[in-house]
């Protein structure tokens, strides 16, 4: 009796994990297996990744150039839009920051669905990368802005400023000295959120994309519909080293962020 | 530089004013300290000399002959102390103290030598490349000091800039203090609620109350005389003798006092360290409470006046709780204030 509730937990707690992780590695083996319904005795090979590779390099470097850009306008509105937020706590505040929420609790299809009545019509702006861009950034902005917003509100902002002021600092001196140093820790922890997320965002994508314009997500569907399971495994693989280190440097950040809050 | 203030006033939104329209002028060099209890409009007044609080119309603020009144705080040239230092924690002392000097755009080598003044001045030296976080409160407070007077300031301002620290420490700065801002040379304005910084501090002090000056003068003189009950009873604790004027003096519930014959109408006050024990003494008195403090007793006594006074009692041994004791006050430290 005693040995079971010893032990208890520990057995529940290793099969939760073995729930998680058997899956993801059957799928990472598949994607390095020759043959996959031959087993494992078939050997090991990379040739499905390079594969993955030939089929889908424009997908991921298209991701890749998706996330810095969605990174960069982000950081254009965000930041100064959270330095605003904190710097007036007002009703209207309150009420403008639970409207860049707003993304958060709308589903990404509808949210595509009402890029799409908008902007669907022009046919330029539909077929370029930036339509997907303005989606993500939709999508991604309020993690910015919360993140940095955090850090703000636990620094004494107004006081650090009328010190620069008094000092001779005009208030875009004060902004690039005191306020954006201040932030950092929030914008650290703002961008790996916004590229994590830009990076693994598939719902929104969906309905966006064109043929010619399939980000990582959008061609791991396509892989997993159209493609020997290898392939779609190997993509996975590849999936998983780009966005393991980003949600690990992410915890970092957060964690870091959460520090100077306290 | 000369300040000048003339018909300055401030109503915050449509609230009651927190100061009344106040002149005020500052001689050059000269150490106001601006001196009251919380909320009687002493930091709005600060705050309205540093441009962070704009005048309600008609002010007008003159640094020596530059009317300032609608320069915002960053081209005032003015040196702040705030009270809770606000030093940048993303930077270094050294580039804490060199930050007003960068935003004048002097030459770097410039910069470099005045900064090094300012931290020998200070005596910041061992401290100069810590990081803010890594410094205690007496030492960010002379940083603070350093950054505000490196830009040669036309005038320091300096907001209750020894509240933060404990009680200990406060008295060792305020002396430190006092040293560093006579060294500086410069015109300073000084806020605070504790009247010892201020006497300490100060080569005039200006007592308010309610959005008004109340009073205003050297040390000595709002000490020795007070124009009113407030600043006599804020400056020094004055306690007030409430008796009819007749025949012979002060008719008081255990005595009579009698008056100097300049004395006036007005009410009168004496201080505690003024009520002396005296065997032949007019005045009779119950001791309600003992209170002993190492260099005196704090005797509370009742039945001298309708309300409870305290005498400073200096000797090897004091009267016992409950016992009766006479006491005299000498004529000269009377404080007679004006009807």
């Amino acid at each position: 009796m005693k040995l079971l509730t010893r032990y208890m937990p520990l057995a529940v707690t290793l099969l939760a994990c073995a729930f998680l992780l058997v899956p993801t590695l059957q799928s990472v083996l598949a994607g390095i297996t020759a043959n996959y319904f031959r087993g494992l005795s078939s050997g090991l090979t990379l040739k499905w990744v390079g594969e993955v590779w030939g089929l889908y390099a424009d997908s991921i470097l298209l991701s890749i150039w998706l996330a810095l850009a969605c990174l960069a306008v982000t950081l254009l509105i965000g930041v100064p839009a959270a330095y605003a937020l904190a710097r007036a706590p007002g009703r209207l505040s309150r009420v403008l920051e639970e409207f860049i929420s707003l993304p958060l609790a709308i589903p990404g299809l509808a949210l595509a669905l009402a890029l799409l009545q908008l902007y669907g019509a022009q046919q330029g702006f539909r077929a370029h990368w930036s339509f997907i861009l303005v989606g993500h950034v939709l999508y991604t902005l309020p993690f910015m802005v919360r993140a940095v917003q955090a850090v703000l509100a636990a620094i004494d902002l107004k006081t650090l400023e009328e010190g620069a002021a008094s000092l001779g600092a005009p208030p875009w001196r004060r902004f690039v000295d005191i306020v954006v140093p201040n932030a950092l820790p929030g914008i650290l922890a703002g961008s790996l959120t916004v590229v994590t997320l830009s990076i693994g965002e598939f719902n929104l994508t969906w309905m966006l994309h064109t043929p010619l314009l399939k980000t990582l997500p959008v061609g791991l569907a396509d892989s997993y519909a159209s493609m020997r399971l290898e392939i779609a495994s190997a993509y996975t693989l590849v999936f998983f080293v780009m966005i393991v280190p980003l949600l690990m440097a992410m915890q970092w950040a957060t964690a870091r962020a959460q520090r100077i809050l306290s | 530089m000369t300040l000048t203030l003339t018909c300055v006033a401030k109503t915050y939104g449509s609230g009651p004013r927190a100061l009344h329209p106040t002149d005020l002028r500052i001689e050059t060099g000269e150490i106001l300290s601006l001196l009251g209890p919380s909320g009687c409009g002493k930091t709005t007044l600060l705050r309205l000399i540093a441009g962070l609080e704009e005048a309600d119309p008609g002010a007008e603020i003159r640094f020596g002959d530059e009317d300032v009144t609608h320069l915002p705080v960053e081209r005032r040239h003015i040196g702040m102390v705030f009270q809770s230092y606000a030093l940048f924690p993303n930077m270094s002392v050294r580039d804490n103290i060199g930050y007003g000097l960068r935003m004048q755009r002097l030459p770097r080598a410039e910069i470099r030598s005045r900064v090094e003044e300012v931290i020998a001045l200070c005596r910041l030296e061992p401290y100069a490349d810590r990081a803010i976080t890594a410094l205690s409160g007496g030492q960010r407070q002379r940083v603070a000091l350093a950054r505000a007077f490196a830009p040669r300031p036309r005038i320091m301002l300096l907001d209750e800039p020894l509240s933060a620290l404990d009680a200990a420490l406060r008295l060792a700065l305020r002396d430190e203090l006092a040293a560093l801002l006579r060294s500086f040379g410069t015109t300073v304005i000084f806020v605070t609620h504790d009247q010892d910084e201020a006497l300490a501090i100060s080569d005039r002090v200006a007592v308010m109350e309610a959005g008004q000056i109340r009073q205003i003068g050297t040390p000595e003189e709002l000490y020795r005389a007070p124009r009113s009950p407030f600043v006599a009873e804020f400056v020094g604790h004055a306690m007030p003798l409430a008796g009819a004027r007749r025949v012979g003096g002060l008719h008081l519930a255990g005595g009579i006092l009698p008056l100097p014959a300049e004395a006036g109408p007005g009410p009168v006050y004496v201080r505690a360290e003024d009520l002396r024990l005296d065997p032949h003494g007019p005045l009779r008195a119950c001791v309600d409470s003992v209170t002993f403090l190492g260099t005196h007793y704090r005797l509370g006594l009742s039945a001298l006046t309708d309300q409870r006074l305290y005498a400073l009692h200096h000797g090897q041994s004091a009267p016992r709780v409950g016992e009766a004791v006479t006491l005299s006050i000498a004529p000269e430290a009377l404080i007679c204030l004006p009807l």
